[in-house]
């Protein structure tokens, strides 16, 4: 203790000093950006090129910087909206989503931006990815191990579907609904149907909450919860519609307009047919 | 409407017009005969006359779909277990095996998917559960509409609507029993509609749920209720609602033959039995190829019920549609008052105003019987026109029901229009209380201006579309006159009284008791009846049809379009003459 105690005792003679606070600032923020890169999921320098960040940063320019700012900072409207949010720390994964899934470019304000036809060859992505990571580390680009389901036995596969069930009820149905065929979330956005998505861009919206989704980090869930996930919302896609066409599985509200329209409809049809038919057999008799 | 009788009975007399020697079976009916006096019975039933009209045919779709819902419901009842109890699945639905559920979900899961015909059992039940309330419904407004609910028959139209509760019970009942991930989110909202109940809420629920939501007692208890007890109500009310219908007999529409004192139609058997038969089998066949084609509730895909889950669309059935949708565009007010809360955000919505909208529908005949102190007994009915303010009434209450229906279905709205929630809920919460007004005023003007359109056609008859140039080029309309049976039946209805308050003062010059109520009771009947269109006098019929007579000396009396060639000298010319017109 004394040991230990003798160099400290020294040095916190110098703690009130005008520079101390400054110097332990400073060491803290290094360790802590030290940890986080060495931990961090996306190591965002190493395989990126420099010439690739360019190419993205003058793509960028062009095709970005209108609503997110020459460096990606963001932009506001006058009356304080949000042009685009900066993107310092999306990480590669969130350009690899918005701009594969055709979202990005966003073409106009709106609740909610829409998905178009890829804008970007895949190229031109990973180059606006790898730039986008370079402002800040973020999620990288998930590789095929990450959210491919092809290695799995069919065993394996089973297993990972009814775990990916529970796992999609408690954290995804609320939005998306039971069969994934999506909902209504608040001032005319929506949560989209998400059977059929590819599963690379299933990991990355989880992996990077697009807009008011939550953000399923790995630490959240699992890369292999991901995996069970992506099994089960394909196995929606494989199953068949057990109990006939499925009414566009988005529960009770179509199963009450059929009732209304197709039954009762028919049912009063019938109910005419039956009632004119014999007035108007009747009617003839009476005449001839 | 001469339907020769002799083939069914040819005797009022006590005997029986049957065979001189009985069979076996003849001694079998004799010796039941004897003892139950069920030949007199049957014969004066069997020959109950019934009126043919498409929307008499609407109460018998509810009819059919209960019985379809006896005979699908008993199928489910062997295999279905009513327990809370947990297991874990290991049945053919690969997608659950081992997920840890409740015994009622793993053997709904189990009819669905290993047992022969149980899905297509399941979603005819279902269906036809749906149906059945709709039926109801569609009955009700048409009971409604013509007026059928006046004396003899309130005590029917009460049964009528108690019938329509207890279904909605029991279908709530049935859509909770699987224990799915739905009819779990269902109670959920029935447990937080019992709470809300001020100072008994919480008790409520505890005594119900025998604990905290969801316990394990829930589903044992619903199933009683859903097979047994509700069932039984259900079936003794439809017997008392059926035997009043034959004692009071079917209304009828007016028309030539048809008063208050007969009914005309066909008789029990064979004709009408015939075509109640043909019209069960009708509706079972709707049920079933809905049942087999169309998915409904579909509990796999829910998954089991798990309190800490929700689903988007998670809905209700659609006849509990309205109260979700009062639900969903309810403020969120609440009160404190010594650590109690008054949660009028689900009070509102979940107790008083879906019981407060059944019960002004419900109350209405009422309402219109003490207004119109209409003691006379009517079984001949109002066409809708001929009761503007009655038919504007159903029209809000219909407009009403489906704007709360919508907003119940908001979030399917919003995705699918591309509408946002926000916007909606803020639409909603105005519409509900402008919009019915709006239609209850255009269906009433629409209605008088129909009876309007009725006295035109019996007065100055029909507009034949011939149009006739004057020598002085003018143009105009021919009208014919429309038949003695139509002109009988377009006034064959008895005019509108408007109450009026004889004196607010008794002899003495003292305000009389019980005339503020009066006063209420000529305001409301001026409100209903003065601006109804009543039916010509005779002095005017008389006067019209002189003008009428004066004008074209035509007095074909026709109810079909005319020809075309009334005004013209076809008839003069010869046969092979080409016509202007086919007809
Ligand atoms: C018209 C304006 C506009 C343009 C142009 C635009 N964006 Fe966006 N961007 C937005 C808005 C607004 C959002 C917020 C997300 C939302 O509402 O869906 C966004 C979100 C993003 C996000 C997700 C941020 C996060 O927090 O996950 C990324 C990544 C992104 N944009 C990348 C791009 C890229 C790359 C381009 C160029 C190819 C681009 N954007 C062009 C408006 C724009
Ligand atoms: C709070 C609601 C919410 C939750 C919970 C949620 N999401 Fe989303 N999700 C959204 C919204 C909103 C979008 C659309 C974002 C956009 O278009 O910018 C979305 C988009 C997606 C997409 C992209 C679909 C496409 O067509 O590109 C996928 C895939 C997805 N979600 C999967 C999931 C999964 C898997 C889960 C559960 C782990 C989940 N979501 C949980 C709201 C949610
Ligand atoms: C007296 C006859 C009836 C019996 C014996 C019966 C029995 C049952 C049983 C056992 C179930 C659960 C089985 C399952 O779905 O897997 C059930 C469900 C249900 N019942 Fe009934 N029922 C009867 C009448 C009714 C009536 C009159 C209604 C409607 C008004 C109704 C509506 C429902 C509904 C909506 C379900 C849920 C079905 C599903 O989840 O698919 N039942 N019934």
């Amino acid at each position: 203790m004394r040991l230990l105690n003798r160099p400290l005792g020294r040095l916190s003679r110098y703690r009130r000093g005008p520079l101390a606070g400054l110097l332990v600032v400073l060491l803290g923020l290094l360790l802590t950006g030290g940890l986080y890169a060495a931990f961090s999921p996306a190591s965002a320098s190493e395989d990126n090129s420099a010439a690739q960040i360019k190419q993205g940063h003058q793509l960028f320019l062009v095709g970005c910087s209108f609503c997110h700012g020459n460096n990606g900072q963001g932009v506001k409207t006058l009356d304080g909206n949000q042009l685009g949010p900066a993107l310092v720390g999306v990480g590669a994964a969130a350009v690899d989503f918005q701009v594969g899934t055709g979202r990005m470019p966003a073409v106009k304000p709106g609740p909610q931006v829409p998905q178009k036809e890829q804008a970007y060859t895949p190229d031109e992505i990973a180059a606006l990815a790898a730039y986008v990571a370079s402002l800040g580390p973020g999620p990288a680009i998930p590789t095929a191990s990450d959210y491919s389901i092809d290695h799995m036995t069919d065993e394996q596969r089973q297993e990972a579907i009814v775990r990916g069930g529970a796992i999609f009820r408690t954290n995804c149905s609320a939005c998306h609904n039971f069969e994934g065929s999506g909902g209504a979330m608040p001032n005319g956005g929506f949560a989209p149907k998400i059977r059929g998505v590819e599963p690379k861009y299933i990991f990355e919206a989880m992996l990077t909450g697009p807009q008011a989704m939550d953000n399923f980090s790995n630490g959240n869930l699992s890369v292999e919860e991901k995996q069970d996930i992506i099994a089960y919302l394909q196995s929606l896609q494989d199953n068949p519609d057990y109990g006939g066409f499925g009414l566009g599985g988005i529960g009770p509200v179509s199963e009450g307009v059929f009732a209304w329209l197709l039954g009762i409809g028919s049912l009063v049809g019938v109910a005419t047919w039956i009632a004119a038919h014999t007035a108007r057999s009747s009617k003839q008799k009476a005449e001839s | 409407m001469s339907l020769d009788t002799s083939k069914i009975a040819d005797t009022n007399s006590g005997t029986a017009a049957t065979a001189k020697k009985p069979g076996k079976a003849g001694a079998v009916a004799g010796w039941a005969d004897d003892r139950l006096g069920l030949a007199t019975l049957m014969r004066k039933n069997l020959r109950k006359v019934f009126p043919d009209h498409w929307s008499f045919m609407l109460g018998e779709i509810a009819l059919w779909s209960f019985v379809i819902l006896l005979l699908t419901g008993t199928f489910l009842t062997l295999w279905f277990t009513p327990s809370m109890s947990e297991s874990v699945y290991e049945g053919s639905y690969s997608q659950l095996r081992g997920v840890p559920m409740s015994d009622a979900y793993a053997s709904t899961l189990h009819i669905s998917f290993d047992v022969r015909g149980g899905l297509l059992m399941r979603q005819m039940h279902h269906w036809s559960a749906n149906l059945f309330i709709a039926a109801m419904f569609v009955h009700m407004m048409r009971t409604f509409l013509t007026g059928a609910f006046r004396k003899p028959r309130e005590l029917n139209w009460v049964i009528g609507a108690t019938l329509l509760l207890l279904g909605i019970l029991e279908g709530f009942a049935g859509y909770s029993l699987p224990d799915d991930l739905l009819s779990g989110t269902g109670l959920r909202i029935a447990d937080g509609l019992i709470k809300a109940t001020p100072v008994v809420g919480s008790y409520m629920s505890f005594f119900l749920f025998g604990g905290e939501f969801p316990g394990d007692v829930l589903i044992p208890r619903l199933y009683i209720l859903h097979v047994l007890l509700i069932p039984g109500l259900l079936l003794a009310l439809i017997g008392a609602h059926m035997l009043l219908l034959v004692f009071h007999k079917h209304t009828q529409w007016p028309g030539p033959g048809r008063t208050e004192q007969n009914v005309v139609g066909y008789p029990m058997l064979p004709v009408y039995a015939a075509k109640a038969g043909g019209f069960f089998f009708m509706v079972f066949g709707v049920t079933a190829l809905m049942g087999a084609l169309l998915s409904i509730n579909p509990v796999w895909k829910y998954g089991p019920y798990d309190p800490s889950q929700v689903t988007a669309g998670s809905q209700p059935d659609w006849y509990m549609g309205i109260a979700e949708g009062l639900l969903r565009i309810m403020p969120n007010w609440e009160t404190h008052i010594w650590g109690h809360t008054i949660s009028w955000n689900v009070m509102i919505p979940g107790q008083i105003a879906p019981f407060l909208l059944f019960g002004m529908v419900i109350g209405w005949p009422f309402l219109e019987q003490w207004v119109t102190g209409d003691r006379r007994e009517h079984h001949l009915l109002q066409r809708p026109r001929n009761a503007p303010t009655r038919t504007a009434f159903m029209a809000a209450m219909v407009t009403e029901y489906g704007l709360l229906w919508a907003a119940g279905g908001n979030d399917i709205l919003a995705t699918h229009f591309h509408w946002s929630l926000n916007s909606i809920t803020y639409f909603m919460r105005t519409a509900i209380f402008v919009v019915p007004p709006i239609v209850f005023y255009v269906t009433r003007r629409w209605c008088i201006g129909l009876q309007r359109a009725d006295n035109n056609r019996v007065l100055h008859g029909y507009e034949t579309g011939i149009i006739m140039r004057s020598p002085d080029g003018g143009y105009s309309e021919r009208h014919l006159p429309i038949g003695e049976a139509s002109a009988y039946t377009l006034t064959a209805r008895q005019r509108d009284e408007i109450h009026e308050v004889d004196s607010d003062v008794d002899e003495n010059g003292v305000v009389a008791p019980g005339t503020r109520a009066e006063r209420i009771r000529a305001k409301l009947s001026k409100g209903m009846f003065a601006d109804n269109v009543q039916k010509p006098t005779a002095e005017e019929l008389e006067e019209a049809r002189h003008h009428a007579e004066h004008t074209h000396e035509l007095e074909s009396g026709l109810d079909h379009p005319a020809s075309g060639h009334e005004f013209d000298d076809h008839a003069l010319r010869d046969a092979d003459d080409v016509p202007l017109r086919q007809h």
